[in-house]
């Protein structure tokens, strides 16, 4: 069943604040394989002119991925999570997330399509301080795959 | 480094290994059971077990942070998922190989257009990173 498209342009109330912990960063980083003392040693993220450890860019998805779920399990939407694929994903950041920083997101639905019968979702998800500061702007396609796809 | 329009970067290459994948989901939060279940993956039609599609961005971003220089140098940054990255149960898993070509560039930022290849195939597509330049 198509998704509802009476979701376009809807908006949701910002997510409990999430504290950006030294100590994620650095396993984020070490998971990912990154390299630079940034990431790491607040001194060098210091001289490089930021107040602690600098998050890796895709370090916005552990909170983003999160608050997703409010989307793509309303049960008024419809989506059937166990069909759905990532389809494309895209940060766009006014500054990198620091540890320290105490962010919330807040939930956009862009747009809905329907194509050969699979279902696209297009999110747009601010990521901002509690000071309401704008530190980032995360787009995440979610593909629904039709029962036939 | 400082990017010049038309320049071709070195290609990297990373090794993706199960043991990469659990570290990734403990990290992200993801825990998705296709990414570490063969089990649960082969049950949805899959292969076998996949890497995060956020995963092998994130190794992209750091194939972009190596070729910059610096780990800070993103300011937006873009992919595609086209193709699933199986990673097998063996000591050796799988490689991700990561090539870009600069497509734009001027005294403050550039564009890079990058590939990834994982067993002779493209996993994204229209993935790009714009960088700041240093």
């Amino acid at each position: 069943m198509p998704l509802d498209q009476s979701f376009v342009g809807r908006s949701y109330p910002p997510t409990a604040p999430y504290q950006v912990g030294r100590e994620k960063v650095r396993e984020f980083a070490t998971a990912i394989g990154a390299t630079d003392p940034l990431h790491f040693d607040p001194e060098a993220a210091k001289a490089a002119g930021y107040p602690d450890v600098v998050a890796p860019p895709t370090f916005p998805i552990v909170l983003t991925m999160a608050a997703l779920k409010v989307i793509v399990l309303d049960p008024d939407l419809g989506v059937d999570y166990s069909r759905v694929v990532h389809g494309d994903q895209r940060f766009s950041y006014n500054r990198p997330v620091v540890a320290g920083d105490e962010l919330v997101v807040v939930n956009h639905i862009e747009e809905i399509m329907t194509r050969a019968g699979n279902d696209f979702l297009t999110t747009r998800q601010e990521v901002r301080t509690t000071a309401d500061e704008l530190v980032a702007t995360v787009w995440h396609k979610t593909v629904v795959r039709g029962e036939s796809a | 480094m400082r990017f010049e329009q038309s320049q071709v970067l070195p290609e990297q290459i990373f090794q993706v290994t199960r043991a990469d994948l659990v570290r990734y989901a403990g990290a992200s939060g993801d825990f998705n059971p296709i990414h570490w279940s063969e089990r649960f993956a082969t049950s949805v039609g899959l292969p076998g077990v996949i890497a995060h599609g956020m995963f092998t961005m994130a190794l992209a971003g750091q194939a972009v942070a190596v070729w910059a220089g610096t780990g800070d140098a993103i300011v937006d940054f873009g992919v595609r998922f086209t193709r699933p990255v199986p990673v097998p149960d063996t000591d050796e898993g799988t490689d991700i190989s990561f090539t870009a070509v600069v497509k734009a560039a001027d005294a403050d930022f550039a564009t890079l257009e990058l590939t990834a290849v994982c067993r002779g195939e493209k996993v994204l597509a229209q993935a790009r990173a714009k960088v700041k330049q240093f």
